[in-house]
């Protein structure tokens, strides 16, 4: 049943995604990109929380990592040529790699307090470098281009390839994410979320599979402030901040669309840009309206907003109570 | 000459300064199942922790098939072949049956770290966990929910995930605890198949299983081994009856 919905929801969802520049304005394909990008971000945290069970909050770091790798190499070029900055978002790898090898030792409050503490510090070196430009960034006048020879094949300068070169890296990252999670390294880490003392005993090295999940995260971070230091021109230390624009939301995604589902953070991501987008007109006070969303999402949805979708379409079906879970694929929740 | 499989030398823990295993000094042989028991308390499952890797020992040492394993991590003992079984259930709640089983049955490849493959096209994998599931007698529980099932039934799968990691030692700690009559004959009945081919660590409450199945018993009072021997011997040792048999018919 569950099968049957995602099959249909998620090539439906991706077919308005690629139509929707045909009609949308090129101010709401703009926003769209935004969102896109937010949502890989989202992805790569879930898979951190929703599927290894390491709540890391420190996480905006690599996103600002990705992105910082971009504006620092090429603040001063007038050509971004994206074979050459692509790479850079593997810097976010390597300091996922230092930051995840020091903190998987910890587990529970003490990773949560520490993967923060590294966030922080990214946050203050950046915030406080004259070089980097402290608290304004750095700006960038180029969007990348991909050229082969003198003859351009991807321009990122027009805001729809921009678009779908985003829509591509989403859809890449999600499949790559279902791929592992199927794969026997999926297996183990959802495992190490359920009960990692158990996991141990049957004869796994758990901080390996930890630590590496936490790199794959990390770099799909990366690849996310990357895209976004690139689409919106300017890198400032705000994207690694725990508050504003970093973590906290990230998290709020999470929640809000489902974590554990891959696709909950896509949706969540939709649902918080749109909300941050739509509120404000409404209230000069709307981050207390959208606290008050996230609250009762997480109180009366636990599963997130996504988990309604399912239990809609099957009302109109005939309902199967308790058919159980189907097997493979990201992970759905199995029906309490 | 016997065969030792596992020995112990001088091993001690204290918590605090609550003493739970002091000097204990055991020979396992291979083949044999060997019983471990004793009063509440007595330091049974601290022993096996000690064994298992969960804790470490402040003192002594253990070799396995000659090899010191003292200070080594749980992971690395279950590699070498050591299997165990919690007291305390301590399975995948939200997991099917086959999928805790399947985890177990995972671990013994050469590495988990592949990201290509579906998992479940692994077919040694696969039939290890089904074996598994089969030896507990979970096979028609295969798709329920591991927290769904009756207490038992948990306490057979974590038999069951013990089992899928092919260990060549299977420490199990109270197997038959808080099982029904029939439950406890058909684990009792599993427990005898395996001594066929494995070495078993037991500890165990239920004295009749124990004199059914174990060729060798150590005894533990506070932390200490009271006394090793076969059944025969131990059943007729006065220190054991004062302490632990005696105790056993007193409360019914
Ligand atoms: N992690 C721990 N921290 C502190 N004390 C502990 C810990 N584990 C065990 N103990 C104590 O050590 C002593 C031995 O405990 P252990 O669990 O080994 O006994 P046991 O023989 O398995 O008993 P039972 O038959 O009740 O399972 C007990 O007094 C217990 O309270
Ligand atoms: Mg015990």
């Amino acid at each position: 049943m569950a099968v049957t919905t995602r099959s249909l929801t998620l090539p439906a969802a991706l077919l308005i995604l690629v139509l929707f520049p045909l009609f949308g304005s090129s101010f709401y394909v703009g926003l769209l990109t935004r969102i896109l990008i937010l949502a890989i971000f989202a992805m790569s945290l879930d898979l951190l929380i929703g599927y290894t069970g390491l709540v890391s909050f420190g996480h905006a770091a690599f996103f600002g990592i990705g992105g910082y790798a971009l504006a620092i190499a090429f603040q001063d070029a007038t050509t971004i040529h994206l074979w050459q900055a692509l790479p850079l978002s593997l810097a976010a790898a390597l300091a996922a790699l230092v930051v995840g090898w020091i903190s998987i030792r910890t587990s529970g409050i003490y990773f949560i307090m520490i993967t923060l503490a590294f966030g922080q510090m990214f946050f203050y070196y950046f915030f406080e470098s004259p070089r980097y430009g402290g608290d304004d960034g750095i700006f960038l006048f180029f969007k990348p281009v991909l050229m082969i020879g003198t003859e351009s094949i991807l321009n990122l300068e027009n805001e729809n390839t921009f678009y779908y070169f985003a829509l591509g890296c989403l859809v890449t990252g999600y499949l790559l994410l279902a791929m592992i999670l199927r794969a026997p390294f999926g297996k183990v880490i959802t495992a190490i979320k359920a009960n990692e003392h158990r996991v141990r005993a049957l004869g796994y090295s758990i901080n390996r599979y930890k630590l590496v999940s936490f790199v794959i995260a990390g770099t799909l971070a990366g690849l996310a402030g990357f895209l976004e230091g690139a689409h919106s021109g300017y890198v400032n230390p705000s994207y690694m901040s725990w508050h504003s624009s970093g973590i906290a939301i990230a998290i709020a995604i999470v929640v809000l669309g489902g974590m554990g589902t891959l696709y909950g953070p896509i949706v969540g991501a939709f649902i918080v840009v749109l909300l941050q987008d739509f509120l404000p007109s409404l209230t000069e006070h709307w981050q207390l309206l959208f606290g008050g969303i996230v609250i009762s999402v997480a109180l009366f949805l636990p599963r997130g907003a996504t988990s309604l979708l399912p239990r809609i379409l099957s009302r109109r079906q005939t309902t199967r109570p308790d058919s159980p879970p189907p097997e493979d694929g990201p992970r759905e929740p199995a029906d309490g | 000459m016997a065969d030792t499989i596992l020995r112990t030398d001088h091993l001690s823990k204290s918590f605090g300064g609550l003493v739970a295993a002091s000097n204990v000094s055991l020979d396992f042989e291979r083949g044999q199942v060997h019983a471990v028991i004793g009063p509440n308390g007595a330091g049974k499952t601290t022993l096996i922790n000690l064994l298992s890797g969960d804790l470490q020992p402040d003192d002594g040492s253990i070799l396995f098939n000659g090899k010191h394993i003292t200070h080594l991590p749980p992971d690395r003992i279950s590699q070498l072949g050591i299997g165990r079984s919690y007291q305390k259930t301590n399975i995948f709640n939200e997991f099917s049956c086959y999928e805790n089983c399947w985890v177990a049955a995972q671990s013994r490849l050469k590495t988990s770290m592949r990201f290509f493959r579906p998992a479940s096209r692994l077919k040694t994998v696969r039939e290890r966990a089904e074996k598994a599931l089969e030896l507990c007698g979970l096979s028609r529980r295969c798709d329920t929910r591991a927290a769904a099932m009756s207490y038992g039934e948990q306490r057979q799968l974590e038999i069951g995930m013990m089992l899928a990691t092919e260990p060549e030692l299977l420490l199990l700690d109270e197997p038959l605890a808080g099982m029904g009559s029939e439950e406890s004959r058909r684990v009792i009945e599993l427990l005898r198949r395996l001594a066929e081919n494995h070495t078993l660590i037991l500890i165990e409450h239920d004295m009749d299983a124990v004199f059914a199945i174990a060729e060798k018993l150590t005894v533990m009072v506070n932390g200490r081994v009271l006394e090793t021997g076969t059944v025969e011997q131990i059943r007729n040792s006065r220190a054991v009856q004062d302490v632990y048999l005696g105790e056993e018919e007193a409360d019914g």
